[in-house]
């Protein structure tokens, strides 16, 4: 369940969005005066007003610097170890971290240092590709859906519920026959399953920015919907997107570290944060070092992305989230 | 309000029937059972195979919207067919939902009141020692996938026990093979097993429960109707209660729906994690198993879950919200 979103009644609506572009449009307040002649003044846009906002925030700064961090491990990472993540050191099996393995090594003598870099690598891969994509999905499927109305947005927010009748988890179990051991088309599959409740947003959104005045002047002007939806629609959803690209990554690296701890995801040779968790999990109470080098680096990765996630909702919608006044 | 509701009520009822049938398409197409007949060992004959086919109903020579046809017909006479060991799916369904059904109830009922309570604990003392200390939990809980805790918690129990020197807590299926025959003995004996697994599932959503339930409050916490309490001589906690916390609480009845079959996805990990032999292991093992039916029963047995948690949602929001009933 993505986070950030707040339901009142049936229709969902982000509120704020609306309450903030009134306020920065001045209605109902008093302006002073600016003393600088006017074309000094720098007009803000709402993209660098949220740029400002974030760039303030502590919780974003720590967020990205853990995640280019932890990218940095997982690719420059496995080429400094001296080990393939595949290697077999026979002289060191199922040895406790040493200075020779730091984080020691498993009943094969893999390495388990360069393992978990390479699984992270996997699994940010498969992250950073889905979770943009599922919100690419949902913008396109959920604005096409408010904007057209009728009888498509009918037969869409029909399916969008169809597909809400299974928990996620389950249609990927289901559909796992059809992607067996390969992870680009697991990839694929995770942002095919992902993007309905984002969508049920954006359709909300849409319904309502259909009614504006800029919309509807497009609209008269003769534009078809596909360029109404793509230059009016989606750039004023635009910030919504963000956050739930943001948070998507999050929520697919843990779709797919799920789906490979029981078998269902990534498949060997290939390895992943999931794999090794998987692995690390028989031997978890006598040999912890197994699971507890991939289980730290996925809460840590997990913890990053929502901190970033959660700060640019809070520059996008200042009214939400957890420190507003 | 009743047509309303029954309407609701009609419309998941032909949403579960069609993602059913939907998932029982999904899976014959996906899963090969006739493989998995040829590679029994010794080969069984052809003509036992199509007989075996022809019994569970996926012979690859029927059409597959025959077969889906016959599925769906026999649905509604409560007949979801055999699983490939010649068992009823309905009956192994009845045998696991009830172990499934132990850990989902317990853990998404505790679970949502003490999101609900510390949620709300949270919002009145907005930015005390106690609300940052329940976020930052939360915020680790969030980042903790469910699997990942429940080996945590396993290796703490373990260590737990052995320095105390006896196995209090035991965390392997859903009783001890040689448990107290007495009611008291056995029922100890299964709420030791049962322990870990609630936990898990209670932090997990008692965490997410309180996130929103939190930012709910604070919405209401500022408004008039909250002052006029307090003026028309309520007290504080009367006003919070009565008139804050059930504003707050109609925009969590439909996150409670929304995020039951993140639960239900949650209690399937779970029961594989600490093997409890339940719903989430029959999906799973029948998967690999390519039994078409028996995916379909638990993938059914998952959607009349959420099909009940929507509609005791809409109930709830249209107990707690007056606008609605009219």
């Amino acid at each position: 369940m993505r986070r950030w979103i707040r339901e009142s009644g049936d229709e969902m609506t982000l509120s704020g969005i609306d309450a903030l572009t009134e306020k920065e449009s001045g209605f109902g307040l008093e302006v002073p005066e600016d003393p600088r002649p006017v074309r000094e003044r720098r007009s803000v846009s709402r993209g660098g007003m949220i740029w400002r906002r974030l760039k303030a925030t502590p919780r974003f700064w720590i967020g990205t610097g853990v995640i280019v961090g932890l990218v940095l491990f997982a690719t420059v990472g496995p080429l400094l170890t001296g080990y393939a993540f595949d290697d077999q050191d026979v002289l060191y099996l199922n040895y406790p971290p040493t200075t020779v393995h730091w984080f020691g090594t498993d009943t094969l003598g893999h390495d388990v240092l360069t393992q978990t870099m390479v699984g992270l690598q996997k699994s940010l891969i498969i992250g950073f590709i889905a979770g943009p994509l599922s919100t690419l999905l949902s913008a396109l499927i959920g604005s096409f859906a408010g904007y057209v109305g009728g009888a498509s947005d009918k037969v869409i927010s029909w399916f969008i519920d169809l597909m809400l009748v299974l928990p996620t988890f389950f249609i990927l179990i289901l559909l796992y026959p059809f992607f067996n051991g390969s992870w680009v088309l697991m990839t694929f599959f995770l942002a095919l399953t992902g993007w309905m409740i984002m969508a049920q947003v954006v359709r909300s959104q849409t319904r309502s920015l259909r009614e504006r005045d800029f919309v509807k002047a497009a609209r008269f002007m003769g534009f078809g919907p596909w360029t109404v939806v793509t230059r009016h629609i989606i750039p004023n959803v635009a910030s919504l997107l963000i956050i739930d690209a943001t948070l998507g990554i999050g929520a697919m690296i843990l779709a797919e570290t799920s789906l490979s701890f029981f078998g269902f995801g990534v498949q060997p040779p290939d390895v992943s944060l999931g794999t090794l968790l998987d692995d690390g999990q028989s031997a978890a109470v006598t040999r912890s070092w197994l699971f507890l080098a991939p289980a730290i680096i996925v809460v840590v990765l997990l913890l990053a992305i929502n901190l970033v996630g959660d700060a640019v909702r809070d520059a996008v919608d200042p009214s939400s989230g957890n420190n507003r006044d | 309000m009743i047509v309303y509701l029954v309407r609701r009520i009609l419309n998941y009822l032909v949403l579960t029937a069609v993602a059913s049938s939907l998932a029982y398409v999904l899976a014959s197409i996906g899963l090969n059972p006739v493989a998995a007949l040829q590679s029994r060992h010794p080969k069984p004959p052809q003509a036992t195979i199509d007989l075996a086919l022809d019994k569970i109903g996926a012979n690859p020579k029927v059409p597959l919207i025959e077969r889906t046809w016959v599925w769906f017909t026999n649905l509604f006479h409560g007949d979801l067919g055999q699983t490939v060991n010649n068992h009823a799916v309905s009956e192994t369904l009845l045998n696991r939902a009830g172990v499934s059904l132990q850990l989902l109830l317990i853990g998404s009922i505790i679970g949502a009141i003490l999101g609900v309570v510390l949620g709300v604990w949270g919002a009145v003392r907005q930015y005390r020692t106690s609300d940052q200390v329940v976020t930052y939990v939360s915020y680790l809980i969030f980042a903790t996938p469910v699997f990942v805790m429940a080996v945590l918690f396993m290796i703490a129990a373990t260590q737990f026990n052995q320095a105390i020197g006896t196995q209090l807590i035991v965390f392997s299926g859903q009783f001890s093979a040689d448990a107290p025959s007495d009611f008291w003995g056995n029922l100890g004996d299964r709420l030791s097993h049962l322990l870990l697994p609630t936990l898990v599932l209670i932090a997990g959503s008692a965490a997410s429960y309180s996130r929103y339930q939190r930012s709910a409050m604070l919405d209401v916490l500022g408004a008039d109707y909250i002052r006029t309490a307090r003026a028309k001589g309520r007290t504080r906690s009367s006003a919070l209660v009565r008139h804050g916390v059930r504003v707050a609480l109609i925009p969590m009845s439909t996150f409670f729906a929304y995020s039951f079959g993140t639960l239900i996805a949650g209690a399937t990990l779970l029961e594989l994690v600490f093997s409890w032999h339940g719903m989430g292991e029959q999906a799973i093992q029948s998967i690999q198993a390519a039994d078409i039916n028996a995916v379909s029963g638990a993938t059914l047995f998952v959607a009349v879950l959420i099909l009940i948690s929507s509609t005791l949602s809409e109930v709830l929001y249209a107990a707690l919200d007056p606008r609605v009933r009219r």
